[in-house]
């Protein structure tokens, strides 16, 4: 063995700093999966044949809405709260314009809002905000275990900000996501995304809805 | 129709037509035009405003806060897109007005935010606000509410003139 009065050989010295490298790479990554924030921006994330996936949330008339109960067509879901002053009536109302647009497909897809503050949206609360939009829209909140379910599926962010006094407001993820009707994730509709583009995207979902007639059927 | 009920009758025409327009409200070297907002659900409790501001001075102005009679409160907030997702935030400091500059507060961005609203903003209301700048003082204006599918002061008339 190596005794501590005698000058090491250069392969020990080597094999130290190299020990020490790894080591110091060790704490590195370790801290670096540590610290990382666990509440980062999902929505960018690769998106799987899972996405989506099974929900169950309220209407405002107290009925339940399941992905089950929007199976057999397809759907644009956005994710907002009622009191967001600007990103949520403005994706609202361009879905309902765009839904006029296309005219008689227009009503071939669902458009599907889904509370993101289930603190402050109740389903009343709810229904009183998509009526201003003057077209169907299934407007869906639930508990805040339902909600937690549905925004991991989609791979929704959703983050808390407190503003002065005593009120919060919510930064989410802003993104619609269209979906086929199996409930299949297609493609997203971006916040500053064209009309053009926006509306053969949603006749693409319609589209291949209307050739695939077994999945246009309600199960 | 006599002369005179005829001047009338335009009179009272362009009376009735000016809340329609957007308004411009000029207080010394600001000029402030095109305040409007979006209608509100019976239940929302806050709601949008945005309006543009020119400062034709040589000498950078701020506005700092502002008031109105429809809300418990009102702030100065701005919004951006960051990776799919919406971020709102308080403009703490106000919102800076260089001098020969025009700032817009549009959808998209910076707005003003009624918070606690007293009843909602139904289309065709006229919102006084006090607006209140660090160097020009308060600032009357009224901001126009148009409908929730509305992305600009009165796109819907517009097309009509």
């Amino acid at each position: 063995m190596v005794s501590t009065d005698r000058a090491p050989t250069p392969t020990i010295v080597i094999v130290r700093r190299l020990l020490w490298a790894a080591v110091a790479l060790a704490a590195l990554v370790g801290s670096i999966i540590f610290f990382a924030p666990k509440d980062e921006p999902e929505a960018t994330r690769a998106y799987a044949d899972t996405f989506g996936g099974p929900f169950t949330l309220t209407a405002p008339d107290g009925s339940a809405v399941s992905n089950r109960t929007l199976a057999g067509k397809p759907y644009a879901i956005f994710f907002g709260f009622t009191r967001c002053p600007e990103v949520c009536p403005t994706t609202l109302a361009r879905m309902a314009s765009l839904r006029q647009q296309l005219g008689p497909d227009g009503m071939k897809f669902d458009i599907v809002f889904v509370s993101v503050d289930p603190e402050h949206d109740k389903p009343a609360d709810i229904g009183s905000y998509i009526s201003l939009f003057k077209t169907p829209i299934y407007g869906l909140t639930g508990s805040p275990a339902q909600l937690a379910q549905i925004r991991k599926g989609y791979g929704v962010y959703v983050k808390k900000v407190p503003i002065e006094g005593g009120d919060y407001t919510i930064d989410h993820t802003a993104a619609i996501f269209l979906m086929d009707a199996r409930g299949k994730f297609v493609t997203t509709i971006d916040y500053h995304e064209n009309d053009r583009t926006a509306l053969e995207k949603l006749k693409r979902i319609v589209a291949e809805a209307s050739a695939a007639p077994e999945a246009g059927q309600k199960p | 129709m006599t002369f005179v009920t005829r001047l009338a009758a335009i009179a009272l025409l362009s009376a009735a037509a000016t809340p329609l327009l957007a308004q411009s409200v000029t207080a010394g070297k600001l000029v402030i035009d095109q305040a409007w907002s979006r209608q509100t659900a019976p239940t929302q409790k806050v709601g949008g405003g945005f309006l543009s501001i020119t400062n034709k001075g040589k000498t950078a102005d701020r506005l700092v806060s502002a008031t109105s009679p429809v809300a418990t409160e009102v702030q100065l907030h701005t919004m951006s897109m960051d990776g799919g997702v919406m971020r709102m935030r308080q403009m703490k400091d106000g919102i800076a007005i260089p001098a020969g500059k025009t700032v817009e507060l549009k959808p998209g961005g910076l707005h003003v935010m009624f918070i606690g609203l007293k009843r909602p903003l139904a289309v065709g209301d006229s919102v006084p606000v006090k607006l209140r700048f660090a160097r020009q003082g308060e600032v009357q204006v009224r901001f126009k509410v148009q409908p929730v599918g509305a992305t600009g002061p009165a796109e819907a008339r517009h097309g009509q003139h």
